[in-house]
């Protein structure tokens, strides 16, 4: 985490960020999830992993609140839920996670990766879950690998959960041969069909071997080592990439995949790391940009011109603010984000219209103060918010959809724009 | 520690965000670790309600930790007063401050702020949702109602309404209802408390005659403390059900000491002459599996088996504060009752009875559907769809015709079942099709609990692409496409639901264009084509 300067509630200080974008901080009440939500879609990602969140009944509640409010009768999560035996020592963890895992593996014999998940009371009371995963693991295997994170409110938001998740895979991701080729790690959850999207696209430039990190299969973990570059497919990703860097992976910067513009700078970043000429580039990639374009087109004439106001949610704030900027005229007012990686998004502020107000951090009342003041004609925000606002006449489209939706690549840019486009499009036919 | 897959209810600070947040003028300050916000989607997107809940979290982080949580605290706490102004506020912890033990209460009380402060104890590794509920109830009668005083005598008896909140099963549409109903038998409402109460009217409680407890989880407690101290006694008889509704208004009369036997002998719903109508003969012994809320699952139990002739084979509660009420009502049945707030334990006690209808919450609909089994929901915890936007009450008369349209309606009907019977290849009628006023896809029970939701996009393909082969060939000659293994591939995995439409356009696209084998850049040409 970059060094913040403790500031008291509700005061904003600007700071400079490493581009000439100023960066105002601000604290106070925050309107966000906190890491556990990352599993929503983690499970559904890594199809032979389980998430066993060791917390408390409101880390139970929030998991299925959050998951499309119980969508899925038997999902690949649980809450271990603790108690007061728990709190106060009676109850030894070993023993308890013990039980608890037993019951869990042998309900359900396909799961091949657990992840215990830890949480603010687990925090708190400090129960050493790392180390309870290598017991696990010791007496499960080979049947199961349990490892371990932290989705806790008070160490992460939203997003940071994946990242926590990822950062707990490197370190067992088997090392590639001394001999290894220059391969490429993809590193970020995608939609299954923006991964292969992005799998042809890679072959076709001649990048190979090319893996993805999450993996599909929680047993096909990708190699890794000096001769491995990878490429950051989302920009919440810190802790993974430093523990990518200590197994000697070179990261290849480059801004994300959002938009035709994003997906061409990311692509070529790549391209360029893996020495492909310049002409197989464009022409790899001419009839992605062309389809992205076209696509695009459909929704400028509702988005071009238009106010926007993005409040502090996924850490693809940035990037949106970007893409909807340069690609469609969206004129920003205000772009929050709860934690902003100046290093990873050096790419990206450096594409930002100058004078851009971005806000790290969060006072939701202020801020909501500051975006009723400035009637946006659309605003990004959580779902806590996005019922309030439309109440006071104010479109909005709530960020969660972002990250459910194959929003990356050429071929989703219309897609991404048309999700902005939609509310706006709402309100014109409506005459109720 | 406990294994739970899916909660009934959640943390006890819940409940009180449900009693602040159907209440008016009232603030609640929580001291909660970042991300316990996620609680405002419940009210704003479950209940769409239009403005936030009126909860200030201090969401501290680790950084906080090493610092004054404290002053956090303090400095929300006056924060939100300085901003929204309320009449008064209620002050507590989450599950992660409660360890942090920075007491909200005292904190508070420090600030000396010039409205009442009532600190709540919600002890969150014990206790749940409901019972923090009817804690918050009780504690903000407790130190608003006053003392007790003179009523004089009325010619219309006022009584209070107590237990409706935020996020009840279809609360507001059963307060409209009562009121409606108390005002034909002589009564006027002073308060309806806490959904749409100020603390002010609080105040107020003590000057009705006695209380009419809707919702025993959330108000006992409340009505105990209002009959001992304001010398107020309170309804037992929960009004859902034709029987439970005419008992309802005979205890009240009897409390206010009015006669109801005019209004007692009225034909006031249709589901009893439903019920007897011949086409209802179907529904004769049915089996029948209820779980929900203590009130909600008692109530339905007995309307089940004396209103609509159905056979209870199962009756549960996640309620364990009521398991002695609902043991009582399952003796009535024969059946044992199934106390648990496990829902893996409800799930096997379902597949165990093969009942032919599950009334339960939105957990045990998941269950009915995984099993093939017709489902209507009954009780809290609620999901969108629990708030129609039509007047559809659990409560009175009305109430009674609501339920009798919903329980009946997911069942097959009579004569489509012998149709069932008698044509057993029939193409529409068949072991796996579903009944044909509920539309959709066929659904076969599945006997494996665990492995779910992969089977539906498959099963819906066939239903899905039939019509889609004869879209094309409107104009003559059967055209046909060859699409290549990868284009095939790449369309399946577009979600079952536009995979339909994808595929017409892809094809449309081709033939317009003269494309005789359809490849990926087809289909995502064609999806650029027809990108809105």
């Amino acid at each position: 985490m970059n060094a913040l300067t403790p500031l008291s509630p509700g005061s904003a200080t600007p700071v400079s960020g490493c581009s000439t974008t100023p960066v105002v901080q601000e604290r106070g009440q925050r309107e966000v999830f906190c890491g556990l939500t990352g599993i929503v879609w983690l499970h559904r990602k890594i199809q032979d992993a389980f998430f066993l969140v060791v917390g408390s009944r409101t880390c139970a509640h929030l998991v299925q609140s959050a998951a499309g409010v119980m969508i899925f009768a038997e999902p690949r999560f649980a809450t271990a839920i603790l108690d007061e035996r728990d709190l106060a020592g009676i109850a030894d963890i070993d023993d308890e996670l013990d039980r608890v895992v037993g019951r869990l593996l042998e309900r359900r014999p396909d799961i091949k990766l657990l992840f215990l998940v830890g949480s603010c009371p687990s925090e708190v009371i400090k129960i050493d879950l790392k180390r309870a995963a290598q017991r696990q693991s010791r007496i499960h295997s080979p049947r199961a690998r349990v490892l371990s994170y932290s989705g806790s409110g008070i160490e992460t938001t939203f997003t940071q959960g994946e990242d926590a998740c990822l950062a707990s895979l490197v370190p067992v991701l088997p090392d590639e041969p001394a001999d290894a080729p220059h391969s490429l790690l993809v590193v970020g959850s995608l939609a299954d069909v923006v991964e292969d999207q992005f799998a042809r696209l890679f072959d076709e430039l001649g990048i190979a071997p090319c893996t993805f990190l999450p993996m599909r299969r929680a047993t096909d973990f990708p190699p890794v080592g000096p001769n491995t570059s990878y490429l950051l497919a989302q920009p919440f990703l810190g802790d993974t990439a430093r523990a990518l860097d200590e197994r000697g992976a070179k990261r290849i910067p480059a801004p994300f995949p959002l938009g035709a513009e994003g997906t061409t700078l990311w692509l070529r970043a790549a391209a360029q790391a893996f020495g492909v000429s310049p002409e197989r580039f464009d022409a790899v990639t001419a009839p992605g940009r062309a389809r992205a374009a076209q696509a695009l087109s459909h929704s400028k004439g509702m988005l071009a011109g238009k106010r926007m106001f993005l409040f502090p949610d996924s850490q693809l704030e940035v990037p949106l603010a970007r893409f909807l900027s340069r690609e469609l005229d969206v004129e920003m007012i205000e772009v929050g984000t709860p934690y902003l990686h100046r290093e990873h998004l050096s790419g990206e502020l450096a594409l930002l219209p100058p004078d851009l107000r971005i806000v790290e951090g969060q006072h939701v009342e202020n801020q909501l103060d500051r975006c009723r003041a400035a009637r946006p004609d659309l605003t990004l925000c959580g779902l806590g918010l996005a019922n309030p606002l439309e109440a006071e006449g104010l479109s909005t489209k709530w960020s969660i959809e972002l990250i459910f939706t194959p929003i990356q690549g050429y071929e989703q840019a219309g897609d991404l724009a048309e999700l902005f486009a939609r509310p706006l499009n709402r309100r014109t036919r409506l005459e109720v | 520690m406990q294994l739970t897959v899916w909660t009934y209810e959640g943390p006890p600070h819940i409940g009180a965000m449900r009693i602040a947040t159907a209440m008016k003028g009232l603030h609640y300050v929580l001291h909660a670790p970042q991300g316990d916000t996620y609680a405002d989607l419940l009210f704003t997107m479950i209940e769409r309600r239009d403005v936030r809940p009126p909860v200030t979290y201090t969401t501290f982080q680790a950084r906080d930790l090493g610092g004054d949580t404290a002053e956090l605290f303090k400095s929300a706490a006056q924060e939100a007063y300085d901003r929204f102004k309320p009449q008064a506020m209620i002050v507590g912890a989450s599950c992660t401050a409660e360890l942090i033990q920075d007491d909200p209460g005292g904190l508070a009380a420090a600030l000396a702020l010039p409205i009442p402060v009532v600190p709540l104890e919600l002890p969150a590794y014990q206790k749940k949702e409901n019972w923090g509920a009817a804690e918050t109830l009780y504690r903000l009668v407790r130190t608003l109602a006053g003392a007790r005083r003179e009523r004089p005598a009325r010619a219309r008896p006022l009584c209070n309404i107590l237990g409706p909140t935020a996020l009840g099963f279809r609360h507001r549409d059963d307060v409209q209802e009562i009121t409606r109903l108390l005002g034909r038998i002589g009564v006027d409402v002073n308060v309806v408390a806490p959904m749409g109460a100020t603390p002010h009217d609080l105040t107020r409680l003590g000057d009705a005659d006695f209380n009419v407890v809707l919702y025993p989880e959330v108000a006992n407690v409340a009505a105990q403390w209002l009959d001992k101290n304001h010398g107020q006694p309170f309804t037992r008889v929960i009004p859902i059900g034709v029987n439970a509704t005419r008992e309802f208004i005979a205890e009240v009369a009897g409390i206010a000491g009015l006669d109801a036997t005019e209004l007692l002998a009225e034909q006031s719903s249709r589901l009893p002459w439903y019920s007897r109508s011949v086409d209802s003969t179907y529904l004769t012994g049915k089996r029948v599996f209820i779980f929900g809320d203590a009130s909600h699952a008692i109530a339905a139990a007995r309307i089940a088996q004396t209103e609509l002739g159905f056979k209870v084979v199962g009756l549960g509660t996640y309620s364990r504060e009521f398991a002695r009420e609902v043991r009582e009502a399952a003796k009535l049945y024969g059946v044992e009752a199934l106390i648990a707030d496990d829902y893996l334990d409800v799930e096997a006690r379902v597949a165990e009875l093969q009942p032919e209808l599950v009334l339960g919450t939105q957990m045990e609909r998941h269950i009915a559907k995984r099993l093939g089994v017709p489902c209507a929901v009954i009780s809290a915890p609620v999901h969108v769809q629990d708030f129609p936007a039509r007047y559809s009450p659990q409560m009175g008369f009305e109430g009674a015709n609501v339920i009798f349209d919903t329980w009946v309606h997911p069942l097959m009907m009579g004569l489509e079942e012998h149709l069932l019977a008698m044509f057993r290849d029939d193409v529409e009628f068949h072991d796996g099709a579903a009944p044909s006023h509920l539309g959709g896809k066929a659904q076969k029970p599945q006997d494996k609990p665990a492995e779910m939701v992969a089977a539906e996009p498959l099963d819906a393909m066939p239903l899905d692409a039939a019509p889609l082969a004869a879209a094309p060939l409107a104009a003559g000659a059967p055209i046909t496409f060859h699409w290549d293994d990868k284009a095939e591939k790449e369309l399946k995995k577009i979600p079952f639901f536009v995979r339909g439409k994808a595929r017409r356009n892809t094809e449309r696209f081709a033939s317009e264009r003269g494309v005789a084998t359809i490849t990926i850049e087809t289909l995502y040409d064609a999806k650029a084509h027809f990108s809105r």
